[in-house]
């Protein structure tokens, strides 16, 4: 935050008759490209709302049509829908308490701990943005196998829950906080754990709104790991379900875009709601050097 | 995991004590604090990946495993299909990266544009498609780039622009693959750049304006060296992300026609749970991870010499 006083930059603003053309110029602009790129929303609203032929139709239907509680219906006989998008949000509201916790306090401790081993620790653990997922896809298959975990909640939750993303995100944020304030928890005869809960958490909540709403999103898409371990139709998530039903000969695409609605809509509904966290909260990880 | 807080059975208004406070809580707490994230990711990451370069040595038929040796990394090496793939991979990631992240580049300075009416609703819109997951987005550009009854042809049409086959021809699959992930990632990466086209401080436009620059010299002289580290980090997370690509080509194109899209993903998960030659699958991936590890290397030495 500089505090320089109006600067040529803004001063220039201000200026130039030829500026309002440029402005109105490149907001037009911009606002063109932006309804290219929600094209495919406004796309798959409509077509959530139509049967499998209408979605092919010459001209292809651009307004609401009657379909959407057939298409659900449909959905609910052939994939069991309901229970999916059940599994879906248990799986990820549990993942996202379970990995929350478990990122935050390593986070917290790289950040205002000194301790030996620290930063090899902390190296190791971020090899897992470096090392690809496919590595370890097939050996957790197998693992997973002989662990009679197949179609479970748990072996979705449970290898992804020390998420390097997450703790890298935790240990940038968990920097701002001041010693001042934990050295004056502990001489007020807080032990650690509760300096944690009492003293870092609270002042935090804006930071950890962003690391929620990161890992419900990363859990709620995920697909590749939740389609090798599910397999039984009752225990996919929504990825997995509609992936799936593509693969269906006599593909109900009415029925298939309504579930991707399911998918996408409420996500794209909770981010607008929550961006000014989520934000600011990934670039705190993203652009600090 | 309670070692700090089992100290003392803590009085709410407890008397500051004299002598070391409490030391040995304070140098256990961090270990305890780690514990949790090094024990799940030493069970679920780094045995993994030891056990999948013992499983690279294996060749697997029928449940059974056989010591081949290095057979299956001979065989990477004389496999067309695999030449494929990497060829695949390799063509998406240098044109669709450096395309992606020009493009962010110009919408994070349109963003951070003073002429901008409206900016935080641009910067929300264009951001949004990285909220949508791979499997949504895939199933909705298979049906927008339908060739004879999707959206796209039916629009194009009316500018004399004739069918195009978007996901049949092998050339126009590929570039259906690289605007599907240009439409999910570059607003993503906007907004990063826009953040550190912030930290820029305006006296350096004021100087360069004293010193007569139009907007593309300062844009050359003081927006580009100002992004570089910004642009180098979306760089790296675009390459490692785009040599594991796996979801687009999975849903939108299953690797075809004719192989066009397969990518070393693709084609390592049909080894695993298609042919369930898991021996293999793992030699693939490892090939996979020590290009990632060499390019990796390589953008991260260029980091490196930042000031």
């Amino acid at each position: 935050m500089s505090t320089t006083p109006a600067t040529a930059a803004a001063r220039r603003a201000k200026g130039a008759p030829g500026r309002l053309r440029n402005s109105i110029g490149l907001t037009w602009g911009l606002a063109i490209a932006l309804a290219a790129v929600l094209l495919p929303f406004y796309w798959l609203v409509i077509a959530a709302t139509h049967t499998s032929n209408e979605i092919f139709d010459s001209p292809p239907p651009l307004t609401p049509g009657g379909n959407l509680f057939h298409n659900l219906s449909t959905l609910q006989t052939t994939a069991q829908f309901g229970r999916v998008v059940l599994n879906s949000l248990l799986i990820a509201v549990v993942y996202t308490l379970c990995a929350g916790a478990v990122c935050t306090l390593a986070g917290y401790a790289f950040a205002k701990y000194r301790f030996k081993g620290r930063d090899a620790i902390f190296g190791l653990l971020m090899l897992g943005l470096v090392v690809p997922n496919q590595v370890t896809l097939v050996p957790l298959f197998k693992m997973m196998a002989d662990l009679e975990w197949l179609n479970t909640y748990q072996a979705v939750i449970l290898p992804n829950l020390a998420l390097p993303f997450g703790i890298f995100l935790m240990r940038q944020s968990m920097g701002t906080i001041p010693d001042e304030l934990l050295d004056s928890g502990r001489i007020d005869g807080c032990g650690e754990f509760r300096l944690f809960l009492r003293v870092v958490l609270p002042p935090m909540r804006p930071a950890l709104a962003a690391l929620g709403i990161f890992l419900f999103l990363f859990q709620w898409n995920d697909f590749v790991w939740p389609l090798v371990v599910l397999r039984d139709s009752a225990s996919l998530t929504i990825p997995v379900a509609l992936a799936s039903l593509k693969g269906v000969v006599d593909t109900d695409y009415g029925a298939i875009m309504t579930g991707t609605a399911v998918a996408a809509i409420p996500m794209a509904i909770v981010f607008l709601a929550l961006q000014r966290h989520f934000v600011s909260g990934l670039l705190a990880g993203a652009v600090k050097e | 995991m309670s070692t700090a807080t089992t100290q003392r059975p803590t009085g709410q208004q407890a008397a500051p004590r004299s002598g070391p406070p409490r030391l040995t809580g304070r140098r256990l707490a961090p270990y305890a604090f780690v514990l949790p994230a090094v024990a799940l990711f030493a069970a679920f990451k780094l045995y993994p990946i030891g056990w999948s370069l013992v499983l690279s040595l294996y060749k697997s038929v029928d449940g059974t495993d056989t010591f081949v040796g290095g057979d299956n990394y001979t065989r990477l090496l004389h496999d067309p299909l695999f030449w494929t793939a990497l060829k695949n991979t390799a063509v998406i990631l240098v044109i669709q990266v450096p395309i992606m992240l020009a493009l962010a580049t110009a919408l994070a300075v349109a963003f951070n544009s003073r002429l901008l009416r409206a900016r935080s609703l641009f910067r929300l819109g264009f951001f949004l498609p990285m909220v949508t997951g791979l499997v949504a987005y895939g199933v909705i550009f298979s049906v927008l780039l339908n060739e004879k009854y999707g959206l796209v042809n039916w629009l194009l049409h009316f500018a004399g622009i004739g069918p195009v086959p978007w996901l049949t021809d092998p050339l126009w699959a590929k570039i259906s693959l690289a605007l599907a992930l240009t439409w999910h990632y570059t607003g993503y990466n906007a907004v990063i750049l826009l953040a550190r086209l912030q930290s820029i401080p305006a006296e350096l436009y004021d100087a360069a304006a004293v010193d007569g620059a139009g907007p593309w010299k300062a844009f050359r002289h003081v927006t580009l060296p100002g992004l570089r580290p910004a642009l180098l980090l979306t760089t790296v997370l675009s390459t490692i992300g785009t040599l594991q690509i796996f979801d687009e080509p999975f849903i939108l194109t299953h690797g075809g026609p004719d192989n066009a899209t397969l990518t070393i993903g693709v084609y390592l998960y049909q080894n695993a749970f298609t042919y369930f030659d898991f021996g293999y699958a793992s030699a693939i991936a490892y090939a996979l991870a020590i290009l990632i590890g060499i390019l990796g290397l390589i953008q991260f030495k260029v980091l490196g010499d930042k000031s």
